[in-house]
């Protein structure tokens, strides 16, 4: 089919290019402005180059944190998805069953980050948390203030409770749109229950999944406000992820063009991944 | 292979039936021969799935028996019952290549690969697939994967019957009917049962030796094409098939005579009951002549479809219309028509009257 050129239709796209300029292109400008320099108030600034991208590619600090951030994110990817789709499966497909677990699905997707954070923190605290205390009775030496394990337990914990529920919804949705004869096939075929997900469910699943993916990689990659709250990155720099880290360098300390540097490179890493990530599905979708 | 019996089947998808239009299916009876080449005809929504499902096993009836060889099936699996069925749209496994796609149900039910890569390859060779076995299935055109469900239904070689519901909506029309002539011939070829449902009359009437026409539930008439167009069990019959479709005319009827208008129509079977709540005559276009006497009409609108032309008339009781051939001349203004006793049927409350 042949495209029609029309150029006026970039007039409509303005409105759209101005709102992004000022709420995107604006300030992530003036964070470039910081990486390449050196300020110390009065707005005085002095030429540093890609001095602060060297110093923060080669900081031990950096490494670190980033890290323990893939860590994280390959850790909870690796429940929540397959748990996600679980759970899909195993919802029922009519009558008053689906609302219900719809709403309760739902729940823990609509509290407020900071009030989830705050609610694992009392929830898991050691001494008078539920959890906390339950596992301490239990025989379990569990503190998540000052234990590393702990700490990342719960902090896992906490974000499988409070995503898994948005794996579970798009799945939900890409289980419900495949057609009742391609079950009918199935059953006609032979096929095992495992043979139904591996080639029906799951292939028709595939684009909910990896936008499930992408969002579920992007939101944890760029996790702050709950372990913020929970653990507030302790014990010691143990759930340090990458952008407590960087508040830490940019409010904390006060340096600004380090900072400014590590959230360039922070952005091209997320960028990254999800550019390649998402090409990969979608070759696969070509050769198809 | 086998010989397919339903008796005084009935379905329902509520679980409390008030009234006949709470059935989907009502008091079904059918015998099909073995190796058989069947239609299920009828408009959306009049039941043919249904009992289609219901043969397949996929549903199971609320009333009645499935009988495969005079064996009880009701109860029993798709699998068990070794059937295949061909969908609406076609039914693939998309990550699956075309050959892995054949051999999926022959796997399930654990054959040899030598047994497997055998049939497959006959299959392929029957449907033309051969060139495209080892595409990803997801590539192929709509016709192609058609085909494709259809081998799958094909590669077992001890089905005991095939049915399609309505297996070419989605394929394009000049393709329709190249996919149909394979189907005639695939029939002619293996000879097995093959149940085909569909609403479009040109795909049953080609394709089967047996129609059943359904109309809300029922069954309504089975019979060759040639019985259908003939000779219409029910008013429904003569409507749905034909183009156009059978008039029907309120008529008296009087000491064993049917009258329209006041004039006299002799019918091919002769009227033994009048006890009815209604009572129509039935003639198809093709059968109507003009003449110098008989039920007077007037011309409404002359349509020529270049085979034929279709002539709208107006009498007292209602529209008829006419086909005759488009190198006839029509007459114009008041008219008289006549109709050939030998099609012309008598029908009291839809049905016909003998």
């Amino acid at each position: 089919m042949n495209k029609t050129e029309y150029q006026k239709a970039w007039l409509f796209v303005i409105p759209v290019f101005i709102l992004v300029a000022f709420n995107a292109a604006v300030p992530l400008m003036t964070v470039v402005n910081y990486s390449f320099q050196e300020t110390f108030g009065n707005n005085v600034f002095t030429w540093e180059g890609t001095r602060w991208f060297k110093q923060i590619l080669q900081s031990d600090r950096f490494h670190a944190a980033l890290g323990r951030q893939f860590l994280f994110t390959g850790i909870i990817l690796f429940i929540q998805i397959p748990l996600g789709i679980f759970i899909a499966l195993t919802m029922p497909k009519e009558g008053i069953g689906v609302s219900v677990c719809l709403v309760l699905m739902s729940m823990p997707l609509l509290i407020p980050w900071n009030v989830v954070g705050a609610m694992w923190n009392i929830f898991a605290l050691p001494e008078i948390g539920f959890l906390g205390h339950t596992l301490n009775d239990l025989g379990f030496d569990y503190n998540f203030t000052q234990q590393t394990g702990d700490a990342w337990f719960t902090t896992v914990l906490m974000d499988v409770w409070h995503w898994t529920s948005l794996v579970v919804l798009l799945s939900y949705a890409g289980l419900r749109s495949i057609q009742p004869a391609y079950y009918q096939a199935a059953e006609i075929d032979g096929a095992s229950r495992w043979a139904v997900f591996r080639y029906i469910e799951l292939p028709k699943m595939k684009k909910v999944l990896t936008i499930a993916i992408l969002l579920r990689f992007m939101d944890s990659f760029m996790i702050y406000t709950e372990p913020f709250v929970l653990t507030g990155g302790g014990p010691g720099n143990a759930t340090a992820f990458l952008s407590i880290d960087l508040v830490k360098m940019a409010l904390g300390q006060f340096d600004l063009g380090p900072a400014a540097a590590m959230s360039l490179i922070y952005f091209f890493i997320v960028l990254l991944v999800c550019w390649v990530f998402y090409n990969l599905m979608m070759r696969n979708e070509e050769q198809s | 292979m086998s010989k397919i019996t339903l008796s005084d089947l009935s379905h329902s998808y509520l679980d409390k039936q008030n009234s006949d239009s709470d059935w989907a299916l009502r008091d079904i009876n059918l015998d099909w021969q073995d190796g058989g080449a069947y239609a299920l005809l009828g408009p959306s929504g009049c039941g043919k799935t249904t009992l289609l499902n219901i043969i397949s096993g996929l549903l199971n009836p609320t009333k009645g028996k499935v009988l495969f060889d005079d064996k009880d099936v009701t109860t029993q699996s798709p699998v068990e019952r070794n059937i295949a069925q061909i969908f609406q749209f076609p039914v693939i496994y998309d990550t699956m290549t075309v050959y892995a796609n054949l051999a999926f149900p022959l796997k399930n039910r654990g054959m040899t690969d030598a047994e497997i890569d055998r049939r497959v390859k006959e299959i392929a060779d029957m449907l033309e697939l051969t060139k495209t076995l080892n595409n990803r299935a997801s590539g192929l055109t709509a016709d192609g994967k058609q085909k494709i469900s259809l081998g799958r239904g094909l590669v077992r070689s001890n089905v005991n019957v095939i049915m399609f519901d309505e297996p070419l909506t989605v394929i394009d029309p000049h393709l329709k009917w190249v996919l149909r002539s394979k189907l005639k011939e695939l029939h002619q070829k293996i000879n097995r049962t093959m149940i085909y449902v569909t609403h479009d009359q040109t795909e049953a009437l080609t394709f089967a030796d047996q129609v059943v026409v359904m109309h809300e539930g029922q069954i309504v008439q089975t019979g060759t094409p040639v019985e259908l167009f003939e000779k219409p069990k029910h008013t429904f019959v003569g409507h749905f098939i034909g183009s156009p479709g059978m008039n029907i005319l309120p008529c008296q009827i009087k000491n064993g005579y049917a009258a329209i208008d006041g004039v006299e129509i002799s019918t091919n079977t002769q009227i033994k009951k009048s006890n009815f709540s209604k009572t129509e005559i039935g003639i198809r276009p093709e059968f109507v002549s003009f003449d110098k006497k008989g039920i007077p009409a007037k011309i409404l609108k002359v349509s020529n479809t270049g085979r034929h032309k279709i002539i709208d008339t107006q009498c007292n009781s209602g529209k008829i219309k006419v086909l005759s051939h488009s190198s006839k001349e029509i007459p114009s203004g008041s008219v008289f028509l006549s109709f050939n006793k030998k099609y012309t049927y008598a029908y009291g409350d839809s049905w016909i009257i003998e």
